[in-house]
């Protein structure tokens, strides 16, 4: 258990299981998130209050979910910087923030699109919307700091102070249907309680979610790999890396 | 700027206790104020300017003014509290006090939390105490201008200490002053929500007490943590100049 925990922190290690795991990752991602929303946009019954228009769950629920997961992945690899300086932890916070930021954008971006029609309104100020509003913005400040500073090590961890300090919005996310009575609707899915959709409708925002996890740990490798290679560059081993793939 | 106008910060012998290094530190803070008087000036000089924009610019109906009044003063505070951020560890870290107060014996929580006490007196707490002649301009009624102060009394000590994590983490990077507000601003969201809802909530004759205990609150969590993470991005700071 040590001996693996001391092989991830090695970027050489890394790049050899991310480049056999990345494959797997690809192919299952891109299986299950197209199961899932093909089964959510085509198949799935419509729902009683909303009709057709609530199908956009299966892409918004799936950007939402992974949005704040990606922030609180960060936290944890800050954590990871700060105390045990492991390299690695970096690099994943530095190719995931940009990864983040998008996903964020993207949830706000189907929540307006699925708010007019519902709500009758794009954008409203519900607790909410402006918590992830706020969620982008913090990984826009991450992002910015990052590249502000420019020795690496220190970049590290400011970001990584950053990161923990931003995580308190994360639970003002996760309980904002709850604190508040907001337009917004209360969670779909809780880990602790059966679900009140009938299976044929959370069966599939399941695989959907599923999907986007395994996509979003495929786009971490491939930004971690590219990372590692700026990083490494006057390494042998990156050198014959680069050699290899030219012959 | 003369010789003495910046005293110099003395190594503390380790037997001094961290009170009374906390007092040294927060001292010697309100004396290097005190003896550049512009620098206290200017961030309330940007408030009133602020909040005039309002008026002129909006509009000078009683009755938007008094609608949105505690909001305009409450962002105007913000604002002006960031702004002056930008001054709470660049001098020391310029002259090299700052690199003695890492050097002290004492844990650097506390001296940053002396140090972050000494910018509230000296930025926030001006700007609670000019809040009622503002509140008047915006038309506020008499029991909202209580509470707008309450608020502000509770809330600026809480811009400070979020705040110093920015100025920290910022330290010694050019263009500091544009990302110090892209990082601390939407840290500062909630406070502002609460802030303005407590002074809504007394407008409409509403229970004030919850709003007051959630924003006590985040004073408490701000005192709490903030220090030893703006501590730990001095340390970061440091290490990279």
């Amino acid at each position: 258990m040590w001996q693996f925990f001391h092989k991830l922190g090695s970027p050489k290690w890394f790049f050899g299981i991310a480049t056999r795991l990345m494959p797997w990752l690809l192919v299952g991602g891109i299986a299950l998130l197209m199961a899932g929303v093909i089964w959510g946009l085509a198949f799935a019954p419509k729902d009683y209050l909303q009709g057709n228009s609530y199908r956009i769950i299966f892409i918004h629920v799936p950007t939402a979910f992974l949005a704040q997961s990606a922030y609180v992945m960060m936290a944890v690899a800050g954590v990871v910087t700060l105390v045990w300086r492991m390299k690695l932890a970096d690099v994943f916070v530095k190719a995931v923030a940009p990864v983040g930021l998008v996903l964020t954008f993207l949830a706000l971006f189907t929540g307006a699109v699925w708010g007019k029609p519902t709500w009758g309104t794009w954008w409203i100020w519900d607790a909410r919307l402006t918590s992830m509003l706020i969620l982008l913005f913090l990984y826009g400040g991450v992002i910015a700091l990052d590249r502000a500073i420019n020795d690496e090590k220190s970049a590290a961890r400011a970001v990584a102070v950053l990161v923990l300090v931003g995580v308190v919005n994360i639970p003002i996310i996760k309980y904002s249907v709850e604190w508040w009575n907001t337009l917004h609707q209360p969670a779909t899915f809780k880990l602790t309680e059966k679900p009140t959709m009938p299976a044929e409708m959370w069966v599939p925002l399941l695989l959907s979610i599923l999907g986007l996890y395994l996509l979003f740990g495929w786009l971490a490798c491939l930004r971690m790999q590219t990372e590692i290679m700026l990083r490494e560059q006057r390494t042998r081993w990156v050198r014959d890396l680069v050699m290899a793939g030219r012959n | 700027m003369n010789a003495d106008a910046r005293p110099v910060m003395k190594p503390l012998d380790s037997s001094v206790g961290s009170l009374d290094a906390m007092k040294a530190v927060f001292t010697r803070d309100m004396k290097v104020a005190f003896r550049q008087r512009q620098d206290l000036l200017n961030p309330l000089l940007f408030f009133v300017m602020v909040v005039t924009l309002f008026p002129l610019g909006v509009s000078p109906e009683v009755s938007f003014l008094r609608e949105a009044g505690a909001g305009i003063l409450w962002v105007a505070a913000l604002l002006s509290v960031l702004l002056s951020l930008d001054h709470l560890f660049r001098h020391d870290f310029d002259d090299g006090t700052l690199e003695q107060l890492v050097l002290q014996s004492q844990p650097l929580f506390l001296l940053v939390l002396a140090k972050t006490l000494a910018h509230w007196m000296l930025t926030g707490l001006p700007l609670v105490l000019l809040t009622p002649v503002l509140g008047v301009m915006v038309h506020l009624e008499g029991n909202s201008i209580a509470v707008l102060c309450l608020t502000l009394l509770i809330g600026t000590p809480v811009l400070s200490l979020i705040g110093s994590i920015g100025a920290a983490l910022t330290l010694g990077l050019r263009s500091a002053g544009v990302l110090l507000s892209l990082l601390i601003i939407p840290l500062y969201i909630p406070v502002l929500i609460f802030g303005t809802g407590t002074v809504a909530a007394a407008a409409d004759s509403a229970p004030v007490g919850g709003y007051l205990a959630l924003m006590a609150a985040f004073l408490v969590l701000a005192t709490t943590l903030a220090p030893f993470a703006s501590a730990a991005a001095l340390r970061i700071s440091l290490s990279n100049a």
